[in-house]
């Protein structure tokens, strides 16, 4: 299976912690099992603490890692002000995919800095691309562990994806802590559901 | 069924490193080139020695022994970490080696993680050793078997130098063969190879530059370079390197153009080849990233086989020589060089996130939204954060506050970072700021490993030469930033095994420190009293101040209650929030702090608070 249906553009945003790198794993490992080339990009050392972060996926790509500006067909925002602070990377008919639970950087709980109102930063992105927004933190509390977040982003991520729901669904017994799996599984498909 | 893997950049070159059959690796941590003897290290088999140094001097001599006695070793280090073995490299240049060596320099072009963004290729030209430059995380992996032959066929050491697109991406890599045939060590008595007395200097000098051009034609033949010349009508060159040519190759698709290319990963760079595409080219166009290391000796070229061609890259202003380049910035540099097209988009969908995250957001056409600043921050519960806070309390807002390269340079929020100049500076900064005759307090902070790294020559200078200043030394007992690594502090190698624990206590008594005190960094009033004592004392005084990094200690299985605030009790005087902890919230509506999920137990910010309104869950 490969081609120009399996090539995708894809840009993760979010905040030092959240499990940007696992999420994006989890679809590159997913991608290598089904055949289709990668190249990925990541943010690690002195701005995973707690800083802004982006991964890049390209999927059936065999050049860079680093999508062009207003190249990425869909954005997957773990967090609402990171959604914003990306949004250049996506294309015209691109979609972002955003976690409307803020997380407050130190400028705000300490620096005084105001965070802006989600609804407002939601109506933004409305105003030039196609969103699907909602809150992905209180369906991975519903499915079981507020860390699932990011697997019930990639739940929402799969209905673009070129894989199968299956595959990833084995990916992701194969890549989190055994103990979690059965809630990983439910992120997934609470994330699957959000069109 | 594909035996293909999605690897990470650097699993990818140890993956490359063990293929080779690479019998000693050493290394000292430095994003972004960590990964590597991190998972070198925890390989459940291993037929290598594989250790963390003290630093990368060290760390290039203990390769470079196991290569003098015949066996095939690697060093990996940041760009920034040549500087500290810069000493060693330029005579084993000299002396050569027996066994392949490999130097695996990762460069850090936008300083995404670094204090400066030099050019290892500089070092490979200096030296007059060969580098390979990457431009995808498959070469990586493929380049590493092959720097162990070149290696041991000009008995000279080999650069290899990914940037942080290449060690921090990722890719499908097909893995290849292992190498099984490993020789047995044996020094070999060659004095006048590896003694290197003046007269035996100058002989190895001659014979360094004689053997120049035979590898570069050994280079120029090898896979890592590919030309392409164009039948078009327009004579029209572009050479990019390392990972700027995969950067320019989609350009150049995405414009359409038919142009003559050539990709180069090879230093000393293809001659023959540059020649032919000079051949071919009216103007050529050059883009690589920082330095114009391929540019200058393309003009140097050209200017021997009598062709006065254009080129142009970072002459002309059309590549940057500062920051990493990408897609839309070839394009660019295309666009203008040639004039084929109207006006690109400059600005990249990942700029360094740091940039990114100090920018003000504007969308176009759209309701105008700041967004908040999201600079890194120390950790909730992060011992450093509550040193500096006692720090600053007890030495005051005129103190001088030398610091150094770790988490704890976050603390630059804390007010208590004022230098970081490279590892080991803030003993040394701290010294001369007294010498000059500043009058005011002077309390610098460095952290465990870099006080083993570069550290300890820095106190026993201050020592010595009575330097009266205030050394802090925060021990998270872990190299944390890089990735937590082990380091000598705390008992144990690389890959895990039981060693001595060097007791920095100790260690400055043996440097000849006189006040030398050990204190919790959770025990707020502790730490404000010896400080005291510190600030007072006349002389070097050492405060070794100890905690768990809360990363480590989370993983280690320490657990400790969280704190909650009794909103009764609470004046909302926001001392707490000054704090800076990111558990700690202002709830605005309420005017009462608040402690939020992230909070870890260090319990500081209860001994800060002066309304005893901050406890330990349940207590």
């Amino acid at each position: 299976m490969s081609g120009d249906k399996t090539k995708l553009d894809l840009v993760i945003s979010g905040v030092g912690g959240q499990g940007a790198i696992l999420a994006s794993d989890i679809i590159g490992k997913a991608a290598v099992l089904e055949g289709i080339s990668i190249r990925a990009a990541e943010t690690h050392g002195m701005a995973q603490r707690g800083g802004s972060v982006v991964n890049h996926i390209r999927l059936e790509c065999e050049l860079g890692s680093m999508i062009p500006l207003h190249g990425a067909d869909v954005l997957l925002a773990l967090e609402p002000a990171e959604a914003l602070r990306y949004i250049d990377s996506l294309s015209g008919d691109g979609v972002v995919i955003v976690n409307t639970e803020p997380v407050f950087p130190i400028t705000v709980t300490s620096g005084g800095e105001e965070y802006p109102a989600v609804a407002e930063i939601v109506e933004t992105l409305r105003a030039n691309h196609k969103v699907i927004a909602f809150n992905a933190s209180e369906l991975a509390m519903k499915a079981g562990h507020p860390q699932a977040m990011n697997v019930v982003m990639v739940g929402a991520a799969s209905n673009y994806l070129p894989m199968s729901k299956e595959l990833l669904i084995d990916c992701i017994k194969g890549m989190v802590p055994p103990k979690t799996v059965d809630i990983n599984v439910r992120a997934f498909e609470l994330g699957r559901d959000q069109m | 069924m594909s035996t293909r893997e999605y690897m990470l950049g650097n699993i990818a070159i140890a993956r490359g490193i063990v293929e080779g059959g690479a019998q000693v690796i050493s290394g000292y941590p430095g994003t972004p080139s960590s990964e590597i003897i991190d998972t070198l290290a925890r390989m459940d088999e291993r037929k290598f020695y594989v250790e963390w140094s003290v630093n990368e001097k060290v760390a290039l001599e203990v390769a470079a022994g196991a290569a003098w006695s015949g066996v095939r070793s690697v060093v990996t280090m940041k760009h920034v970490g040549l500087n500290v073995a810069a000493d060693p490299l330029m005579t084993l240049a000299y002396t050569g080696v027996k066994g392949g060596m490999i130097i695996i320099v990762a460069d850090d072009p936008s300083c995404h993680s670094s204090q400066n963004e030099q050019d290892t290729r500089k070092y490979a030209d200096f030296s007059l050793v060969p580098c390979l430059d990457p431009s995808t995380i498959q070469e990586a992996k493929d380049m590493i078997p092959y720097a162990f032959e070149l290696s041991e066929k000009f008995e000279i050491p080999v650069i290899f130098r990914p940037t942080t697109r290449i060690s921090h991406g990722k890719s499908d890599v097909e893995p290849g063969e292992v190498v099984e045939n490993r020789p047995l060590a044996h020094f070999e008595k060659l004095i006048d190879r590896w003694v290197m007395l003046p007269k035996n200097a100058r002989v190895r000098h001659s014979h360094l530059l004689g053997i120049q051009d035979s590898i570069s034609k050994e280079l120029e033949g090898s896979q890592w370079n590919e030309l392409t010349i164009s039948n078009g009508s327009e004579k029209i060159g572009i050479i990019a390197s390392g990972i700027a040519s995969v950067y320019t190759k989609e350009a150049i698709q995405n414009l359409g153009i038919d142009v003559s290319f050539l990709k180069i990963s090879t230093y000393p760079v293809p001659q023959s080849l540059i020649k032919k595409m000079l051949e071919h080219a009216d103007t050529i166009l050059v883009i690589e990233e920082l330095e114009p290391v391929v540019e200058d000796r393309v003009k140097i070229i050209a200017n021997e086989v009598g062709l006065n061609t254009r080129i142009i890259g970072k002459t002309g202003d059309l590549v940057s020589r500062t920051g990493e380049l990408n897609v839309e910035l070839c394009k660019n540099a295309i666009a203008n060089a040639f004039g084929i097209q109207g006006k690109f988009k400059t600005k990249s969908a990942m700029i360094a996130t740091e940039n990114i995250a100090d920018s003000k957001m504007d969308v176009e056409g759209a309701i105008d939204i700041e967004l908040p600043l999201r600079p890194p921050a120390m950790c909730p519960g992060c011992s450093h954060r509550a040193v500096y806070n006692a720090m600053k309390k007890v030495f005051g807002n005129d103190a001088v506050y030398p610091s150094d390269i770790g988490c704890y340079t976050l603390g630059v929020q804390s007010g208590t970072v004022e230098t970081t100049l490279c590892m080991g500076s803030s003993i040394t900064l701290a010294s001369g700021i007294y010498h000059a005759g500043e009058s005011r307090p002077i309390c610098c902070s460095i952290g465990d490993s870099t006080f083993f790294h570069t550290g300890i020559n820095g106190l026993m200078n201050a020592v010595y030469n009575k330097a009266n200043i205030t050394v802090t030394i925060l021990d998270n007992r872990v190299t944390a930033m890089t990735g937590h690594q082990p380091n000598p502090g705390m008992g144990e190698t690389a890959t895990g095994e039981p060693t001595v624990e060097i007791s920095i206590e100790k260690l400055c008594h043996g440097l000849g420190a006189e006040f030398v005190e050990v204190v919790d960094a959770y025990d707020r009033k502790a730490t404000e009293d010896v400080f005291k004592r510190a600030k007072e004392y006349n002389g070097t005084s050492v405060v070794i101040a100890e905690q768990a990094c809360v990363i480590n200690a989370r993983r280690m299985g320490i657990k400790h209650k969280p704190y909650v605030i009794d909103v009764g009790k609470c004046t909302g005087c926001k001392q707490c929030v000054k704090f800076g902890c990111p558990a700690i919230e202002f709830d605005a509506k309420g005017k009462h702090s608040k402690i939020t999920a992230l909070c870890t137990g260090c319990g500081v910010c209860a001994q800060i608070c002066k309304f005893d309104a901050i406890s330990e869950v349940g207590k």
